[in-house]
């Protein structure tokens, strides 16, 4: 265990400031994303463009955990991108709580994979400047406050000071998610986060942002390549088959309950089911399915899988309507 | 051990030293007898000189004589050809500082635009590119020309050759600002002047401050072969009005002089460029 990594069920932190209280979520029939046909074209060279991804279509519900999983190359970055509003899609439209998204915005905070704190500030300072760019009419020591708690929250405490040379990796993402989420964002995005860490820093911070989300009732959305990453952290997993010329294959819906933890998960009845679900779809599905899609496929409607739950390769069915999202069950921290 | 690690190379540094005194104090010590020379080249360069009893080049301990003159007096002014060598220091050190920070005020501000717009980047570098390697004493003429004051001229042409090291690597280093920082502000919504004071501009100062520090360095260099076109004041002038006076031991300790203030101006933004360096 590296230095300064601590348990990561030592703190238990509440905080009060879910932005969607739960009478508001109730009464929400829009999805808190809505993500409507959006594709990314490059120029090629003989003139013709190439299409890395087209009519991609799902959404995401407040307070849910969504992963996309995908091959290098079907563009899942650039969808995280077009999220976020640093790169505009070529077709289609996003939108958010009903309007769309032109640009950046503080509405969604982004956590990079390589962390990207500025190496001159320090831990409080990266996550100061986060912090004086949402309310820029805070004084320096309700900035300070404020920081502390998130510092906290991500159980780096005694590192405040310290800059991001000083810090290992796993502390350097810790500082990343403390930044996102100090902003209070309508929902994080996440852009394999933990891809650049050793596996067992990576399996701690999973399990601490299962907390902290738990906690905070956070919408996220996160690029993965981790199968085991993606059972243990998501909601719903959107598969996109390879590119160019990517789609969403299906979408997974998790079976495994949101008390799942590292230790016990792969105790849990649908287990096996889902990740060999998700592995063949790496392995063989997603080439395939780019080179056809099944019959019927529709594109506004990729099918809901939920593997383990039927026979065996899981049921396909088309897109039923939502559950309400006030039904899903909400971990709390004390659950761990 | 440890001992020779730490002192070696000072003492190494103190026998180059000695050995180079000793071969100096070889090379001028007085010879004894009259040589016979060409009566003419006598006339020309004095008896004394022309019979080879002494070389006009002084030797280490008239040197150092000279040296311990100036320091126990350098601020004396007896005349427009006669002021002491912490005086004309002094100027020359004003007239780098006048023109380096004019050129600061300009040369960041517009490296700033250059380095953020690539548009801006393409349509200056032509200029950038011709005007960069003209010797900054070229704009002497027109300097004094259009200035019609000599010592304005001296600072106009420090500030035209410090400019081209600070506008480069300040264009340099705000366009190489990691696009991640740039995402970071852009997802928060910083405001422009913000984020070019809060992100762009600690994550180019490193590269900003070594440009900086080339510039003291060219400056300093400059000011030398300035002052003594212009004359009037300063070391350089100094230093040319000792070889008028054929004083070498002067002139000695004027090239000693401008290296040693040559060497504490580099340190001075050799120390300002570790402050802004951040480690990664």
């Amino acid at each position: 265990m590296e230095n300064g990594e601590r348990d990561p069920r030592a703190g238990l932190f509440i905080i009060a400031h879910s932005p969607f209280p739960v009478s508001a979520v109730e009464a929400m029939s829009e999805p808190l994303i809505r993500v409507e046909g959006i594709a990314k074209r490059f120029p090629g060279r003989d003139g013709a463009a190439t299409t890395v991804f087209e009519d991609v279509h799902f959404s995401i519900e407040p307070g849910e955990f969504v992963c996309l999983i995908g091959h290098s190359g079907c563009g899942k970055t650039t969808i995280l991108n077009i999220l976020a509003g640093l790169e505009p899609a070529s077709d289609g439209y996003v939108f958010i709580g009903g309007r769309e998204i032109r640009g950046p915005s503080l509405d969604r905070a982004v956590i990079f994979q390589s962390h990207a704190l500025m190496p001159w500030l320090t831990v409080t300072g990266n996550i100061g400047f986060a912090v004086t760019s949402r309310w820029p009419e805070w004084d320096r020591a309700r900035v300070r406050s404020h920081c502390q708690k998130y510092v906290e929250l991500v159980n780096l405490a005694g590192a405040e000071m310290k800059r991001p040379a000083e810090l290992s990796g796993g502390m350097k993402q810790r500082v990343g998610i403390a930044r996102a989420l100090a902003i209070q964002p309508k929902m994080l995005l996440m852009d394999e986060p933990f891809s650049a860490l050793d596996a067992l820093t990576r399996g701690m911070l999973q399990e601490e942002v299962l907390r902290i989300l738990a906690e905070t009732r956070q919408t996220a959305f996160m690029i993965t390549h981790d199968v085991d990453e993606a059972i243990l952290l998501a909601d719903k997993i959107v598969l996109m088959t390879n590119g160019p010329r990517a789609r969403i294959a299906e979408i997974v819906v998790n079976p495994l309950p949101r008390s799942r933890t590292r230790y016990t998960i792969h105790k849990e009845p649908h287990y096996y089911a889902v990740r060999n679900h998700l592995v063949d779809f790496l392995v063989s599905r997603s080439r395939q399915l780019n080179e056809a899609l099944p019959p019927g496929y529709d594109p506004k409607h990729p099918p809901l899988v939920t593997p383990g739950l039927s026979e065996a390769g899981g049921s396909v069915a088309q897109a039923a309507p939502r559950p309400p999202a006030g039904s899903r069950p909400i971990a709390v921290a004390a659950s761990h | 051990m440890k001992g020779i690690q730490f002192w070696g190379a000072p003492l190494l540094s103190v026998v180059i030293l000695l050995a180079f005194l000793a071969l100096w104090h070889a090379g001028t010590r007085q010879e004894a007898g009259g040589e016979v020379v060409d009566a003419e080249y006598a006339k020309l360069v004095g008896t004394a000189a022309a019979t080879g009893q002494k070389s006009a080049f002084p030797s280490p301990a008239e040197v150092g004589a000279r040296i311990w003159q100036h320091l126990k007096e350098p601020f004396y002014d007896k005349g427009p050809n006669d002021k002491g060598i912490g005086i004309q220091l002094g100027y020359s050190i004003a007239r780098v500082l006048a023109g380096y920070l004019l050129a600061a005020l300009v040369a960041i501000p517009i490296g700033f635009l250059i380095g953020m717009s690539p548009l801006i980047y393409r349509a200056f570098d032509p200029f950038i590119q011709v005007l960069k390697p003209v010797s900054p004493l070229a704009w002497m003429p027109l300097a004094l020309f259009t200035l019609k004051d000599s010592s304005v001229s001296a600072v106009f042409v420090i500030f035209i050759c410090s400019m081209w090291p600070m506008l480069i690597n300040t264009a340099y280093g705000v366009g190489a600002v990691r696009r991640e920082w740039l995402n970071v502000a852009r997802t928060l919504e910083v405001g422009p002047l913000r984020k070019a004071l809060r992100v762009i501009l600690p994550a180019a100062a490193p590269t900003i401050m070594t440009g900086m520090r080339i510039s003291i360095g060219i400056a300093w260099l400059v000011i030398v072969a300035a002052e003594m076109l212009v004359g009037g004041t300063g070391i350089g002038y100094f230093v040319w009005n000792e070889w008028n006076n054929l004083s070498i031991a002067n002139i000695l300790t004027g090239i000693l002089a401008i290296g040693l203030v040559g060497m504490v101006l580099d340190q001075l933004l050799a120390r300002l460029t570790r402050l802004v360096t951040f480690p990664e």
